[in-house]
């Protein structure tokens, strides 16, 4: 049975500083409590692992928490750059950021490798791109059928995976819809896992394109309303579209980056 | 066209409608191009606008499918992230991640792969990973990969859309993100590709086509008040030139109308917080 815990205590408790940790969502679901709380708690050299950074990964990049990320999409969606991430890469600040770099097929099918206990996962992707070289995470192999060539890349099995949900009952079964990206590798891939959700109820509602992971395989569920802004919770919330843009002018200044992030997120208990 | 796009969409109502920027015939140009198939998976930026004004004009049984898993989406405003709740809120079904890449996308399913592009070179392979020739101190770090690369292998064919300079058209890329012809000819078939690769490049000065047979890149059109001299001028390599150089026909009203009434409502209403 998963553990219902404040989320502060269920950060200290599954992240602990140098850990391979996965914070998934696509667009939508961005466990941001569950991030700030890691910023706050000032937990360093963290091997950050996620599709798409999105802000959140820019943030802690910013703050100087990651020593390395796996990724495959490093921009602001519709918006533009990723400052943070940028200036990690480009000027070593505020540390260097080691980058294991796929693209989203690859990342996909790594996390499902990683969620299925296979030591490999197969995809037709890479060919003939540079990302084969720059790369050591990408392979080729034969069919032991046909012969045929195929790209493969190993698995993903983060420390701790991290999603957040719309809804968990009080056994810590949990329920999300709506755009549900990998989280349910996330969670299956990772030797434990932190779900943030909306609210906590007494009996879970069956909804048309539910994700549901038993209370069973997960470790810990922290209740974090309006824990996924300015990413959103299908049923709670709506993408804070203006903030992604504005985060575009608060991020370019390291500065500006610093004072928003001390204010907004080091200062606060909550992020809005 | 819906009666609220008639009402009220334009972003500057003293504006002609026979005046239009380059950037809108480039998106104008694209989104015709999307007559007469099925599906498309649509990258973010200019594909996603042009993709949705097929939709809204002339398309109105377009599959659009994006990467968040979000197939047949039917927004009635541009999103402004590939993962907008617009999108799921509208689709025919939400899959995950792993179905959309491996169900949808690999076995060849979907017609047409819409992709933009930092970097492109003669043989419309494309770069938006890094710009410099060192991959570990780059002097711009781009986004990335994404789901372009396997956009680009396994979709019927890849549509591109690129405003044209010396800079973004260029001799050599600084890195291969996603594969267009290779070295040419045979390349795709050669590393595996089911896919049939990039048939037209669309950008702000005119439409660059494969030729039929050693793959190259050529300008098989113009825009209108757009000159040859400098569609040569703007492209980083010798281009070589249709015979049968066309004239692509102006935006209609009714095509501009409804891109900006798109263009002003982009990513929706602001939630209240």
């Amino acid at each position: 049975m998963a553990r219902i815990m404040p989320l502060a205590d269920a950060v200290s408790e599954l992240v602990q500083p140098g850990v391979s940790v996965a914070m998934e969502g696509f667009t939508h679901l961005i466990p941001f409590a569950a991030g700030h709380e890691i910023a706050r708690q000032g937990i360093a050299d963290l091997t950050l692992i996620r599709m798409t950074p999105d802000v959140i990964y820019d943030q802690l990049i910013g703050l100087g928490l990651a020593s390395k990320m796996i990724f495959s999409w490093g921009g602001n969606p519709g918006v533009g750059s990723l400052h943070r991430f940028r200036d990690a890469v480009e000027n070593r600040w505020p540390r260097p950021l080691e980058l294991e770099e796929h693209s989203h097929a690859g990342m996909a099918n790594r996390y499902v490798a990683g969620a299925s206990g296979l030591p490999f996962a197969i995809l037709r992707g890479y060919r003939g791109t540079d990302l084969v070289s720059t790369t050591s995470t990408i392979a080729t192999i034969a069919s032991p059928f046909t012969g045929e060539i195929v790209t493969a890349v190993p698995p993903l099995n983060p420390d701790v995976g991290i999603i957040h949900a719309q809804v968990a009952d009080r056994r810590g079964t949990v329920q999300m819809w709506g755009i549900t990206g990998v989280q349910k590798e996330a969670v299956l891939s990772a030797s434990r896992s932190l779900v943030t959700v909306e609210e906590v109820v007494d009996e879970i509602r069956p909804r048309p394109g539910q994700v549901i992971l038993p209370h069973w395989a997960v470790t810990c569920v922290a209740p974090a309303p309006g824990g996924s802004w300015p990413s959103y919770s299908d049923g709670y919330s709506v993408r804070d579209n203006h903030f992604y843009e504005q985060w575009d002018a608060i991020s370019r200044d390291r500065d500006r980056f610093t004072a928003w992030m001390e204010e907004h997120v080091l200062a606060a208990r909550t992020c809005q | 066209m819906t009666a609220g796009v008639t009402s009220g969409g334009l972003r500057d109502q003293d504006q002609h409608p026979a005046s239009w920027t380059t950037d809108e015939m480039m998106t104008v140009t694209a989104a015709r191009r999307l007559t007469g198939c099925m599906s498309v998976f649509v990258g973010i930026g200019l594909p996603s606008l042009a993709a949705n004004l097929a939709r809204h004009a002339h398309a109105p049984d377009l599959a659009l499918i994006y990467e968040s898993g979000t197939l047949g989406a039917k927004p009635d405003f541009v999103p402004l992230s590939i993962g907008d709740g617009i999108l799921a809120d509208t689709a025919d079904v939400v899959v995950s991640v792993p179905e959309i890449f491996n169900y949808w996308l690999q076995p060849v399913r979907i017609d047409v792969g819409f992709l933009a592009a930092a970097q492109i070179d003669k043989f419309a392979n494309i770069n938006t990973t890094i710009i410099g020739p060192d991959y570990h101190r780059p002097a711009v770090r781009l986004p990335g990969a994404g789901g372009a690369p396997e956009i680009a292998a396994s979709c019927r064919e890849v549509m591109i859309i690129a405003r044209q300079s010396p800079r973004v058209f260029v001799e050599k890329l600084d890195f291969i993100t996603s594969v267009g012809h290779g070295d040419g000819s045979g390349s795709r078939a050669a590393m595996g590709m089911r896919g049939g690769g990039p048939t037209v490049v669309i950008t702000d000065l005119g439409v660059l086509e494969p030729d039929p047979q050693t793959r190259e890149l050529t300008l098989s059109a113009l825009h209108p008040g757009a000159d040859l001299r400098r569609a040569l001028q703007q492209t980083g390599w010798a281009l070589k030139v249709s015979g049968t150089l066309a004239r692509t026909p102006a935006p209609t009203p009714a095509e501009l109308t409804l891109l900006r009434h798109l263009e002003a409502t982009k990513g929706g209403v602001p939630p209240d917080r």
